[in-house]
């Protein structure tokens, strides 16, 4: 068994949305870009944040990392 | 990918610029969209004193910070709308940002002020939460503006906020609306001068800037915006933005550089002139202006009123030393 990375789970890439919130596990390593695009997410209405980090459309994640898929629209007047 | 100034790891790609860049100049980026914008539009004069409208989301937080480092002397305006834990939420994270720069922040409960919160308005008037919200929000921005001798109200709209009305306002031909679309209205009646810096930032340039420069702010969405029919527009423009990058900025900028002139001249008739309000003294087109009226339907008895008047009459004001390097 994998072990698991300090903040991701059994080794795979850990994802958090919001709206609703959840979290969902993806195999690493995969590219952002490839992320958003398997969650069928326009880049325009996100960013992609690991450890407290921005990261951009070419970033490789790994097994173990956290990534939080931030959505960016408001919906105000 | 690459920084475009620094040719060191980029955090945020934007294809709109063709440009990606590492957090440092993505901070240096977006102030310089907002240097152009007000001079574009001019908006504002150097040094100018600014009451800016803060939510404790990420725009108007941006949007603080960036003009206090744009060297114009902000203070911040935050309105208590009373919609549960949302507001207290974003209370917070606007008590936290001013606390941590000494910024001088204004703070304005509706409840304890004027007897009323939005949920509440929104109950015992036909208003919508969103339009009673925005009535009052509008109102205080004018009274605090007028009463501390601001140059100006900077609210933080951005281009996909902007955008999205301005597709809205095509959508119906809304002519009286299209021609008061502008990122600046100056001051008139008694009114003061309005500014939009942010028309030149995208949502998710500001969500950015507000992560890489440390900004905390609130995340979580007012419950009261559920269904709104900005977002779809906001959706299908972002649709429309991924296949072709750029296009949200040349509608609306390309609306005000070009267009916008044309429906001025249509609107013009429309304007009422105004009087002033018998009650609060604001300048309206009735005795009695919109704002009291709200105020008077929508406020509790002043027996409810007195248990939460912890805030007392006036606006309550932190003041500190900008730590301006
Ligand atoms: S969503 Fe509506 S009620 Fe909520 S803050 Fe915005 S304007 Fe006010
Ligand atoms: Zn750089
Ligand atoms: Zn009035």
């Amino acid at each position: 068994m994998a072990e698991a990375g300090p903040t991701g789970q059994d080794g795979r890439v850990l994802v958090k949305l919001r709206n609703p919130t959840r979290e969902l596990v993806v195999e690493g390593p995969l590219q952002v870009s490839v992320l958003l695009r398997r969650l069928e997410l326009n880049r325009e209405a996100v960013l992609v944040i690991r450890n407290d980090e921005l990261v951009a459309g070419d970033t490789r994640l790994d097994d173990g990392d956290t990534v939080e898929i931030r959505p960016v629209i408001s919906g105000g007047a | 990918m690459k920084c475009r100034s620094c040719r060191g790891p980029a955090v945020i790609d934007l294809p709109r610029h063709n440009a990606n860049f590492c957090g440092e100049h993505l901070v240096a980026f977006c102030r310089e969209q907002v240097r152009r914008a007000i001079a574009e539009f001019e908006m504002l004069e150097e040094g100018d004193r600014v009451l800016v409208a803060v939510s404790g989301g990420k725009d108007s937080l941006a949007l603080w910070d960036i003009l206090d480092h744009l060297g114009y002397e902000t203070t911040g305006l935050y309105i208590g709308l009373g919609i549960g834990d949302y507001s207290e939420d974003s209370a917070e994270f606007v008590r936290h940002f001013a606390r941590e720069r000494g910024a001088e922040l204004l703070e304005v409960d509706l409840a304890s002020r004027h007897g009323y919160d939005i949920p509440g308005a929104a109950q015992r008037t036909k208003r919508t939460p969103c339009s009673a919200c925005g009535l009052s929000k509008r109102h205080i921005f004018d009274r605090e503006a007028l009463a501390g001798g601001h140059a100006a109200v900077a609210t933080g709209h951005n281009l996909d906020d902007e955008a999205a009305v301005l597709f809205g306002n095509v959508l119906r031909w809304q002519l009286d609306y299209l021609a008061r679309q502008r990122p600046v209205l100056p001051a008139r009646d008694g009114l003061p001068r309005k500014v939009k810096p942010l028309v030149r930032l995208t949502e998710r340039e500001t969500a950015a800037y507000c992560i890489v420069s440390g900004i905390d702010y609130q995340v979580e969405e007012c419950p009261m915006s559920a269904g709104n029919k900005h977002i779809g527009y906001k959706e299908a423009l972002n649709d429309i933005e991924a296949t072709s990058p750029g296009s949200k900025a040349d509608f609306y900028l390309s609306f005000q550089r070009r267009a916008v002139q044309h429906f001025e001249q249509l609107g013009a008739t429309a304007r009422e002139a105004l009087r002033t309000c018998t009650s609060c003294g604001a300048p309206s087109p009735s005795d009695t202006c919109a704002f009291c009226r709200l105020e008077s339907m929508a406020g509790q008895p002043v027996e409810l009123r007195s248990e939460r008047t912890a805030i007392g009459d006036h606006a309550t004001t932190t003041t500190g030393t900008m730590d301006e390097t």
